[in-house]
């Protein structure tokens, strides 16, 4: 097991090990909630969540808004931005031969993607995690790519939206990545006294640095349905209380049922929520 | 071993149970001993500087966390004068582990907030060993935004385990708790000013650490997982505990030498602990010295430093 997947909380590390399909790659998925056997281009119609169960299945930062945002239009900025590691950070393995398998295996630079694009005509830049880089960790490139993207959202005076899907702040850049709770919350807070809408969309699973920040400084926060999102791990909870954890905690439900987001969404609702919300927002007519 | 000594500090402790053995056989016995008192205590002078001058990491570590350590409440009656402590955060409780109030810092009106571990079990368990709650970060915001309001600076003094990882806290919100404070600091109308006392503990401590000046105490760690944390993802043991710390740069040192850390305010030879009034006399004139400076600027120069600054995070 790699580091990254014990950062990923014990239940996920279950849900994913325990139930581990048979079914080979290729035509056929099962889904890892119900077991179901899914023809997979039916899947992907239905935007990778369980027609059956209606399990929302993790899906990659391009993907997601590439099917959130209208088609054509759109345009990658800030891609050039790439981690730094002033740290020389060094445990097992060198945190530069992690990047560079990171980057390797996913082509992105880092965990963040950012896009200008518009939303059913409503002109917005959208960012999104990508889970599988370093399982979405901020350091420095993910902050910096977020601040840069938000402050385009301000200066063009149009919504920002985020999809987090993190494991926290990236430990390999120490308080660099804490750093960056501080500085994407600051941007935030500019937008915010600037009346430029801010959604963050919570997406499983939102732990720690990115949880303590930005992705819970929405004008609206809204998630998908069974997502998690906490400060800490429920096992480092399970470690502090010695209890058992009620079922759902942490998860949109509860989120919703404590008041911490205003709506729970549907993927395949996602567009034409958002885009309603931020219609209104922004005072256009309703489309 | 004696518990209030760290495991590198023993030799000191010996010497130091040396000492008053002498001088109680020196009253007993009418015997001048004054000499070899004097002598020894010069050689424990000499060894607990020694020691101290090379400390690794994790040795570090030790000492941000020494059971005689001096917390919030240690500081506070040394270096201000005439503190008013203000509780609750006026929607669910007050929390004990973040305590927070006006003061006067060389006689100029202050707010002060920190995070205070307690002394003793029972102190320890009514402040939950430092680690605040949802409504000690909103005690905290509470007390930033009338600090602005009465254009008081604030000081805050970060000392904490880390934010508490529990039921309740994950209810009433600690992630937007901090979140919110992070946001109101970065843009707060008034001077903020930090030291970090002991234990900075990932986001539980920059939830009262945004702000215009950053200092750390010689012997104080700041870092996003604890050593134990870190050693536990990588090498799946607490015990490679000392190899994280020094993988991940928690110290003044290194941190100062990021840019993430503005000053480092040097402890009394052995640590904080052997003196507190010297190191609460530095803290002092730190704070007041500071103070001056950021007062100079007009505020709206102020504010777009501490922003710069924010921005500035992480690049070269």
């Amino acid at each position: 097991m790699s580091w990254l997947d014990k950062i990923v909380p014990t239940v996920v590390r279950r849900e994913n090990n325990d139930r581990r399909t048979n079914v080979p790659e290729g035509l056929w998925k099962k889904c890892v909630k119900c077991e179901a056997v899914l023809y997979r281009p039916e899947l992907e119609k239905n935007l990778d969540v369980c027609p059956k169960c209606n399990h929302h299945m993790r899906i990659g930062a391009r993907r997601r808004i590439a099917t959130f945002l209208d088609e054509g239009n759109s345009e990658e900025v800030f891609a050039h931005i790439e981690p730094i590691d002033r740290l020389k950070f060094k445990d097992k393995k060198k945190y530069r031969d992690r990047l560079t398998a990171a980057q390797k295996s996913t082509g992105e630079k880092d965990a963040l993607i950012a896009i200008k694009g518009a939303v059913k005509g409503v002109p917005v830049v959208v960012v999104a995690f990508e889970f599988n880089f370093h399982g979405g960790s901020m350091g420095y490139a993910v902050g910096e790519k977020f601040t840069q993207a938000a402050n385009l959202a301000l200066q063009e005076n149009i919504p920002f939206i985020c999809f987090s899907a993190s494991g926290g702040a990236r430990m390999q850049e120490a308080l660099i990545s804490l750093m960056q709770m501080a500085k994407t919350s600051a941007v935030l807070e500019r937008l915010r006294r600037n009346g430029v809408p801010y959604i963050s969309v919570m997406t499983d699973p939102i732990y720690g640095g990115v949880s303590a920040s930005l992705a819970l400084l929405g004008d609206i926060n809204v998630a998908e349905p069974a997502a998690r999102a906490g400060f800490a791990g429920p096992n480092i909870i399970e470690q502090t209380i010695r209890q058992k954890l009620p079922p759902g905690f942490q998860r949109s439900e509860f989120l919703m049922e404590h008041g911490a987001i205003d709506m729970i969404i549907h993927r395949a609702e996602m567009r034409d929520v958002l885009a309603g919300l931020l219609a209104k927002l922004t005072h256009r007519a309703a489309t | 071993m004696n518990p209030n000594y760290l495991d590198f500090e023993q030799p000191i402790a010996e010497l130091e149970v040396k000492i008053e053995e002498l001088q109680l056989v020196g009253s007993d016995n009418d015997i001048n001993i004054g000499e070899e008192v004097g002598k020894l205590r010069d050689k424990n002078k000499k060894l607990t500087e020694k020691i101290y001058s090379n400390l690794s990491p994790w040795d570090i570590v030790k000492v941000a966390r020494h059971p005689l350590r001096p917390y919030t409440l240690d500081y506070i009656p040394r270096v201000f004068t005439d503190f008013d402590e203000l509780h609750g955060d006026r929607h669910f409780a007050d929390d004990n582990a973040i305590v927070g109030g006006l003061a006067r810092l060389d006689g100029e009106p202050v707010m002060v907030i920190g995070q205070e571990k307690g002394r003793g079990v029972q102190e320890k368990v009514r402040r939950n060993f430092g680690m605040p709650k949802p409504e000690g970060y909103r005690k905290a915001m509470r007390l930033m935004e009338m600090a602005e309001r009465f254009k008081l600076p604030v000081i805050t003094l970060i000392d904490t385990p880390g934010a508490y990882p529990g039921i309740d806290s994950e209810e009433r919100g600690i992630s937007e708790a901090i979140a919110r404070n992070l946001a109101v600091m970065s843009h707060l109308r008034t001077p903020i000013i930090s030291v970090v006392i002991g234990e900075g503990s990932s986001g539980g401590a920059l939830g009262i650490g945004v702000g215009d000046h950053l200092a750390m105490l010689q012997y104080a760690t700041y870092f996003v997982i604890s050593p134990e944390g870190c050693a536990n993802i990588i090498w799946k043991t607490s015990e490679k505990a000392p190899d994280a710390a020094e993988a991940m740069g928690l110290t003044s040192t290194i941190l100062q030498g990021l840019g993430i850390v503005d000053d480092t305010i040097e402890e009394p030879s052995g640590g904080a602990h052997r003196d507190i009034d010297l190191m609460a006399e530095r803290i002092k004139l730190h704070l007041v010295n500071q103070l001056a400076e950021l007062k100079k600027l007009p505020l709206d120069d102020l504010l777009a430093k501490r922003y710069d600054k924010l921005m500035s995070y992480g690049s070269d």
